[in-house]
């Protein structure tokens, strides 16, 4: 497991990892693997465990136990060859505010271990695949924060990395600078595994070949997106809006033997509006007109969709008691 | 090798970058001047038979730059990185934590040796106004900056250590200071002539700074002064490595 050339394919590789800040555990018994140039996408709410893995895998703080090959290398025996592999960028993206972008870039690639000649060089290509030719000589605490975030990336980048850890490329954007950054990570994704954070659902969906999420500090999912929804979709969801009481509506669906999970709130007026998961994918739309004229319920809205990403998200996020 | 050579280059030119670096170089020079002139208006009309120089350690601007200066140069090196966040990225390069640890010490030292050079102006001043070549004894004057690059090693390595131990400046040029001031305080408590000399006389005596710098500044260069300065900055160093691994199991 020494030599990168030698490997399964699989740039990360993680067994039950787990790290304890004091007593209290921020990730546990974690264990996935990624193969070379997917883009992996980690979600979850704060707090999740997202921002701890990365920081272990980018060999910034050590695991408790269990153990992690980042391109073959191990990331506590060879940490050094682990970082020379690897591009990270931080939470908020951290910069040396007093220099000049083409200055920093060309320190950070010294400092990666290009040689003197091979740090201009990739400073001036990766300032040309970022567009920040006309601020290459700007002081970068007078950027904003789309350049900056480009600038970021562009150190990510510099020493040509097999794998890109990037946690929360987007945060603090305008949708506009978000759109620019997803670009250039889907751009980087046929040459490079990335990894990148978010808790932002739509980002992950259209950037990212696989999801995996936290929870708690566990994985609770790890699929492509479409096969998470499918997981899901089998079991269509049905909106049902009606003017009725609380707990008759409640009653009701309780009583439904096909409903596996309701959830009932107040909307406009006097309706409620429930969402109830069939409980093989039946549609209970025929039945449910059907008990509305019975009971003499005025019924405003009826309908079945899929369950999207987000529905699956705040599904496996949120403690069981209620879907 | 090179790794160490590009930190230190950038960890010098930061201080450079800013306003604060040229504030301190003023402020070096501003004192030190005052000590000049506090010597020269001594002598002024006196005869005196001992070099100049061992006059400098005596005026209170000279210990108050010395005391003052190393916590503003170091304050920054670690705590600044941590509460920017570039702390993270510095640490996820593959450099290993002694090289970055000896970058941040021989930057910070070089500024602190920067700021004392005009100080080699000084017998030419000295010699132009008095016009007596032998105002100033070169041995004297070479062996008080050996004291001065001895004694900013040190405590550039303090410095770096308290910096390494929080993400505020603020308290790290704070603990820098207790702490210089306190290993100079004992000087005097060693120089209180009590009846009779106990056991703690004779160690306060011995780690005493001012005695130190007394000794250099009349020319006196005493080997167990320097391994005592050159022992304390890498035991410092060495703390300060275990600080920033820390992270890694805290």
């Amino acid at each position: 497991m020494t030599d990168s050339q030698s490997d399964s394919g699989l740039v990360i590789e993680v067994q039950n990892l787990t790290k304890y800040y004091g007593a209290k555990a921020a990730i546990k018994d974690l264990s996935f693997s990624i193969p070379r140039g997917e883009i992996i996408g980690f979600l979850g709410p704060n707090g999740a465990g997202k921002s701890t893995t990365m920081r272990i895998i980018a060999g910034y703080l050590s695991a408790s136990s269990g153990s992690a090959c980042i391109a073959g290398f191990d990331i506590t025996k060879k940490s050094e060859e682990v970082r020379r592999r690897i591009g990270f960028m931080p939470e908020n993206n951290p910069l040396h505010e007093d220099m000049r972008v083409r200055e920093y870039l060309k320190f950070r690639a010294r400092i990666k271990g290009l040689t003197s000649q091979k740090s201009r060089n990739r400073a001036e290509e990766v300032i040309e695949q970022f567009d920040l030719y006309d601020a290459r000589n700007s002081i970068i605490g007078e950027l904003s924060k789309g350049f900056r975030q480009r600038v970021g990336l562009a150190d990510a980048l510099v020493h040509e990395p097999e794998l890109l850890v990037l946690d929360e490329p987007t945060i603090g954007l305008d949708p506009h600078q978000i759109r620019t950054v997803r670009q250039h990570i889907k751009s980087m994704g046929g040459q490079h595994t990335i990894l990148m954070s978010s808790h932002i659902l739509p980002e992950v969906e259209v950037t990212c070949s696989r999801v995996l999420i936290f929870h708690e500090g566990n994985i609770r999912a790890n699929d492509t997106p479409r096969a998470l929804e499918n997981s899901m979709g089998e079991r269509h969801k049905i909106t049902v809006e009606l003017k009725a009481s609380l707990q008759d509506l409640n009653q009701t669906w309780e009583e439904m033997a096909e409903v596996e999970y309701h959830r009932v709130s107040p909307a406009e007026g006097d309706f409620f509006r429930s969402i109830l998961t069939p409980r093989d994918g039946e549609d209970l739309r025929p039945r449910i007109s059907a008990l509305a004229r019975a009971r003499g319920w005025p019924l405003k809205e009826l309908t079945r969709d899929r369950h999207t990403l987000e529905d699956i998200f705040i599904h496996i996020t949120r403690s069981e008691e209620e879907f | 090798m090179s790794a160490i050579t590009t930190l230190t280059r950038r960890e010098l030119s930061g201080h450079f970058l800013c306003l604060r670096g040229y504030i301190i170089l003023s402020g070096v020079q501003l004192l030190m001047g005052g000590s000049l002139l506090t010597v020269v208006y001594l002598l002024n009309g006196r005869a005196y038979d001992l070099p100049l120089t061992e006059k400098f350690p005596q005026t209170e601007f000279f210990w108050l730059v010395l005391l003052m200066i190393s916590p503003v140069i170091t304050m920054r090196t670690f705590a600044q990185e941590k509460s920017s966040g570039t702390f993270e990225t510095l640490m996820t390069t593959p450099v290993s934590d002694i090289q970055v640890v000896l970058a941040k010490f021989l930057g910070s030292y070089f500024f602190y040796l920067t700021a004392f050079l005009p100080m080699l102006l000084y017998p030419f001043i000295l010699e132009r106004y008095t016009h007596e070549s032998v105002a100033v004894d070169a041995g004297a004057l070479l062996s008080l900056g050996l004291g001065i690059t001895l004694f900013g090693s040190f405590f550039m390595a303090l410095g770096c250590f308290a910096s390494s131990l929080t993400r505020s400046q603020i308290v790290a040029a704070v603990l820098t200071f207790a702490v210089g001031t306190c290993l100079f305080m004992l000087g005097y408590f060693a120089d209180l002539q009590p009846p009779e000399m106990k056991w703690w006389h004779y160690i306060f005596q011995h780690i005493s700074m001012l005695n130190h710098m007394e000794d250099f500044s009349t020319g006196i260069v005493d080997s167990r002064h320097i391994l005592y300065y050159l022992s304390l900055t890498a035991l410092f160093l060495f703390l300060t490595t275990k600080s920033i691994g820390s992270r890694k199991w805290k």
